[in-house]
């Protein structure tokens, strides 16, 4: 389904890897490893287009991502380093226009689900502003629940996350991946998700 | 779960960045406030002479709009880019340009909006005659989405970068040239008789093309911006 060809990418004037090829197909989680400044989160970045390869190509479902535009983007789920919430905001609100700019409709009905599920019982009406590292994290990755892309990008997901979160996150992976999911991420976390083989990818 | 339309998105932009300036409200009245300061000075500054004030009301306040309009430039991205909404509104299934223009709306709602209905009250300081008044706030509602437009324009290219809120204005003012010299030109025709359609109209085009052209044109330096 992603098919990574032949990929180069560049800081400014400085080469972070050449020469990258590989494919990710239905059910296949892939955890990009390297250390700090090897260009995981360039990698990440570029499967999103926010960054325009040195040389190679970033094909989705047979097509190159520049030419699909926003159709990829309509099947790609990105969580970054920035939590991409408000804080005058509270959760509910931050939950919805998220979702509403992943182009979904989300209730409030289903909005609160899914922040209870993320842990936040109660803390829905509070301004994000009040809440803690782990709590602002949670809210953001209730985006995950009411994903529908097929395609998820997830980079350092389990920072400023408790013991308890990380296994909600494994579990949340370990259905997506049952759904014909894809995820692709990175972390410096042990990460497990059960019954599925993890795939691992190291830039040098 | 529904599927968003295009229109829906927009209002959706439009909405949230409301929300968000309801809550900061702050931001919103220093950009008024401002207005009101500069534009009140200038009948304490020169003296009473209704003569005087009369004839230089129009520039007065189109200046003093150009120079808040201004003010809130430096935030109509910068906040989004730095908590990594930007990056979630480049992924949105729909055009960059689509939401760019929803974040203009909003902008202008906040940012333009209050000028324009506030803008009698300060002509009045200056002796406007009723006409005059009306004209010049048909003048600005006309002209102040342009500044919002083009703003963001400059915002989107000067994002990220250190100083950005000084650039931005000595990259937007000299484009909002044209805007002003129509905006006060169709004050001074009805102050002397004549008609005020043809700078109306020439200010009726430049807003077009300005939203023709500029949402697409931001959404492409944000695209740079990002890299």
């Amino acid at each position: 389904m992603l098919e990574v060809s032949n990929l180069a990418c560049s800081r400014g004037d400085h080469p972070l890897f050449t020469d990258l090829s590989f494919a990710l197909e239905a059910g296949e989680l892939l955890q990009v490893q390297g250390e700090n400044g090897k260009g995981k989160t360039s990698l990440l970045r570029t499967l999103c287009g926010f960054m325009q390869p040195v040389a190679g190509e970033i094909r989705w479902r047979g097509e190159n991502i520049e030419e699909l535009d926003e159709d990829y983007y309509a099947e790609l789920l990105y969580l970054g380093h920035h939590n991409a919430i408000k804080d005058e905001l509270n959760a509910l609100e931050n939950l919805q226009i998220s979702a509403g700019l992943a182009g979904i409709a989300l209730s409030e009905k289903e909005a609160v689900a899914a922040l209870r599920r993320m842990g936040l019982k109660g803390r829905e009406h509070l301004p994000v502003k009040v809440l803690s590292q782990g709590q602002r994290r949670r809210a953001a990755l209730a985006r995950m629940l009411v994903s529908d892309a097929p395609l998820w990008v997830l980079d350092e997901p389990l920072t400023a996350l408790d013991v308890g979160a990380v296994g909600l996150i494994q579990e949340l992976l370990g259905e997506h991946l049952a759904r014909d999911g894809m995820v692709i991420f990175t972390t410096h976390q042990p990460l497990v998700v059960e019954g599925v083989e993890l795939r691992r990818l190291v830039l040098s | 779960m529904k599927k968003l339309s295009l229109i829906a998105l927009l209002l959706l932009v439009i909405r949230r960045d409301l929300l968000l300036a309801m809550r900061r409200r702050a931001d919103v009245l220093t950009t008024l406030i401002f207005f009101v300061m500069v534009v009140s000075l200038f009948p304490l500054g020169v003296g009473p002479e209704l003569d005087m004030l009369r004839k230089m009301a129009p520039g007065v306040v189109w200046v003093a709009a150009l120079l808040a309009s201004m003010l809130s430039l430096a935030r109509l991205f910068a906040a989004d880019y730095a908590d990594g909404t930007l990056e979630q509104m480049m992924l949105a299934p729909q055009s960059l340009s689509v939401l760019v223009l929803g974040k203009m709306v909003a902008h202008w709602m906040v940012s333009g909006l209050p000028l324009v209905l506030m803008a009698p009250v300060l002509g009045l300081q200056f002796d406007m005659a009723p006409q005059a008044l009306g004209i010049l706030m048909f003048g600005l509602l006309l002209g102040t989405p342009v500044l919002s437009m083009l703003g963001a324009v400059g915002a989107a290219l000067t994002l990220g970068l250190r100083g950005g809120g000084v650039l931005v204005s000595l990259l937007v003012l000299p484009l909002c040239i044209p805007v002003l010299i129509f905006g006060t030109g169709a004050v001074e025709a009805v102050n002397s008789g004549l008609s005020p359609n043809a700078n109306l109209a020439l200010m009726g085009a430049i807003v077009t093309m300005a939203l023709v052209f500029t949402p697409w044109v931001t959404a492409q330096a944000l695209r740079i911006s990002m890299e």
